[in-house]
């Protein structure tokens, strides 16, 4: 028994050893050949313009998605994985910038580049300030999605609304600590990147107040909450409002007066980067027009290609759900990176909230 | 009073009966639903049954799910066996130093075997389809030794050895003796080192590589502006072929046992 056991041990093991090192060396060579590894948001491309841009340059694009930034930030930072090309919120781009992890971009290369519109790019000079490291992507704003038939247009143009008693648990307020701090600093006319510990305490405290109120804090499902009419009003995103409206004609989106807060996401190239020219092709390829309105017409946020705009119809460029106003822009700002101390301050208080 | 009691035990079986199948109620019954949302009833349709298999992500993950734990379970039996055969043959202590070893990836978090593997394996190549084969395999093999080690124990090894003494050549009697009755124990294992490895996300997220997508992970990336229907109908499909195979298993198996009733 003894000797028969250690007999097929052994012969099992030396196959078994052989067998997966088998798979490995493969994939080892795959790698040195003409690819490209990108890393994008869940469902932030329409798969056909990836597909044709594997078919024309003969590129092999290894597409990876991701959830959240916090989610990318982790995956990047375990470094197990080379990418090439990422495209993620403005606001972990500076955090990166800073931590010195982009390698600037050679705009000389891209044919397409001039389709990006001049504005969003000076926008964009908050988290790349030399204009060397970012390609914008898309961008929306943060607002109120409201149902008309509870509530009216007046009421929602200002953030007051959230605290408006009339609408006890019928306000869905955002699940970020940022979004939601957002709400109560700009209702009090201060700055969203406000590091005055008073005027935050102050927010706080109003949160702390609108808790009551509040039928839950919501994220991702949001849109669906707000389609089946369980709530007046929620805090989202643009693109979610643009969804939710699809499905319930009763629903409206606006940027109250105060101010909100406007995003960018961008594509840009870290320093893990091992293809560097075929990256520099794949932004070309998102810059082209016509690439870009397909992608414009899968996600339906709000596209810095201007050949976008001068192919959409009026209806859809009017929509302020897609493309916010130049109004509306300028009311808005963009968010600022807490450094660590703020970072911790206000992670603390938004436990504090979400505790109370 | 009996009526009483057995009516309460009934209430009782189906209150879990419900709580354990509403939830795939609710997705079956959405897979037919014509529209994107998950609260607006927009009729009944079998697009998604249709749109599916016309969807490459999907079918692209399917494939991915379906290769990478049939072959890590195949792979995870044959070591599995081969430990538990081992194992058996050690001496006490030996064995229970064994035994405490492959219980490690038991007890161990998922998220702690997934960065571990991930660490071991990007230190030597890179991350890819193989590397989340070879992490299923390791996961997956205490499973198939607890099933065949009580096999292989409630065994009479003097069976063997008779054979043995017959004139049998060790091959000849593994697989004329042991074998048979280890049967059982390995399938068991293979099936469960199969449900394993098709519905584990952890450990698959830290060990693949770029754009290799498992099912679990694909609906991970897909949370963020909403779960296609399409997934629906693909876990219809998923739940109806293995709601199949246990059926089929359950209906061949009672006439063995009447058999075996009856020689007794």
């Amino acid at each position: 028994m003894k000797k028969l056991a250690k007999k097929t041990l052994s012969v099992l093991t030396t196959v078994l050893l052989i067998l997966p090192t088998c798979f490995t060396m493969t994939g080892c060579e795959k790698a040195e050949d003409n690819s490209l590894v990108v890393l994008n948001y869940g469902k932030y491309i329409e798969t056909d313009v990836l597909k044709r841009f594997q078919e024309e340059t003969g590129i092999e694009v290894k597409y990876e998605e991701y959830e959240s930034v916090e989610d990318m930030y982790a995956k990047y930072k375990a470094g197990s994985i080379d990418y090439d090309l990422i495209c993620t919120s403005e606001y972990m781009i500076e955090t990166l910038r800073k931590e010195n992890e982009l390698i600037p971009i050679d705009y000389d290369t891209l044919e397409y580049y001039d389709n990006i519109d001049p504005k969003i790019i000076e926008m964009s000079s908050s988290f790349d300030p030399t204009h060397e490291y970012t390609i914008p992507y898309f961008y929306g704003t943060v607002g109120i999605l409201y149902n008309t038939t509870m509530v009216d247009e007046d009421t929602v143009s200002s953030w007051d609304a959230l605290w408006n008693p009339d609408y006890d648990n019928q306000i869905v307020q955002i699940n970020s600590q940022r979004d939601a701090f957002l709400t109560s600093l700009v209702r009090r006319g201060y700055s969203i990147n406000s590091t005055d510990k008073t005027e935050l305490t102050e927010a706080f405290d109003d949160l702390c107040q609108q808790k009551d109120l509040v039928y839950a804090y919501l994220q991702d499902e949001t849109y669906e909450c707000m389609i089946s009419g369980d709530a007046a009003m929620a805090v989202c995103f643009s693109g979610e409002a643009a969804m939710g409206m699809e499905y319930n004609e009763d629903l409206d989106y606006c940027v109250p007066e105060e101010g909100s807060n406007v995003w960018i996401d961008s594509w840009f190239v870290p320093r893990t980067c091992k293809h560097y020219d075929a990256a520099m092709k794949f932004l070309d390829y998102m810059c082209e027009g016509e690439a870009a309105l397909e992608n414009f017409e899968y996600v339906w946020y709000a596209s810095p290609n201007l050949y976008v705009k001068e192919n959409e119809d009026e209806e859809t460029l009017e929509d302020i759900t897609v493309f916010p106003t130049d109004d509306i822009l300028d009311r808005c700002e963009l968010y600022v990176s807490y450094d660590d101390e703020m970072l911790d301050y206000t992670t603390d208080l938004w436990k504090k909230l979400k505790a109370y | 009073m009996k009526k009483f009691k057995n009516g309460v035990s009934i209430f009782y079986l189906a209150i879990i009966f419900l709580f354990l199948y509403a939830p795939i109620l609710v997705l079956i019954g959405l897979s037919f639903n014509n529209s994107m949302s998950r609260t607006v009833w927009g009729g009944f349709t079998f697009q998604w049954y249709a749109s599916m298999t016309q969807n490459d992500s999907i079918i692209d993950a399917l494939g991915t799910t379906l290769r990478i734990s049939i072959f890590s379970s195949i792979l995870a039996t044959i070591l599995g066996t081969a430990a538990a055969v081992g194992i058996c043959a050690m001496k006490k202590r030996n064995a229970q130093i064994m035994l405490g070893a492959t219980n490690i990836p038991l007890l161990n978090a998922d998220i702690v075997t997934g960065i571990s593997m991930m660490l071991l394996i990007t230190r030597f190549t890179h991350l890819g389809e193989a590397s989340v084969m070879v992490s299923h395999i390791v996961f997956s093999v205490p499973y198939v030794i607890f099933n065949v080690m009580p096999r292989m124990q409630q065994m009479n090894a003097s069976c063997y050895e008779a054979a043995l003494d017959l004139g049998a050549s060790p091959v000849y009697a593994f697989y004329k003796v042991v074998w048979p009755e280890l049967i059982p124990g390995v399938l068991s294992g293979f099936l469960m080192a199969l449900t394993m490895s098709l519905d584990d996300f952890t450990i698959t997220y830290f060990t693949k590589g770029a754009g290799v997508n498992t099912l679990s992970t694909m609906l991970y990336t897909e949370l963020r502006k909403g779960i296609q229907p399409e997934l629906y109908a693909l876990s219809t499909v998923l739940f109806l072929l293995a709601f199949g195979m246990l059926f089929l298993m359950n209906v061949k198996k009672e006439p063995n046992q009447n058999r075996k009733e009856a020689k007794a």
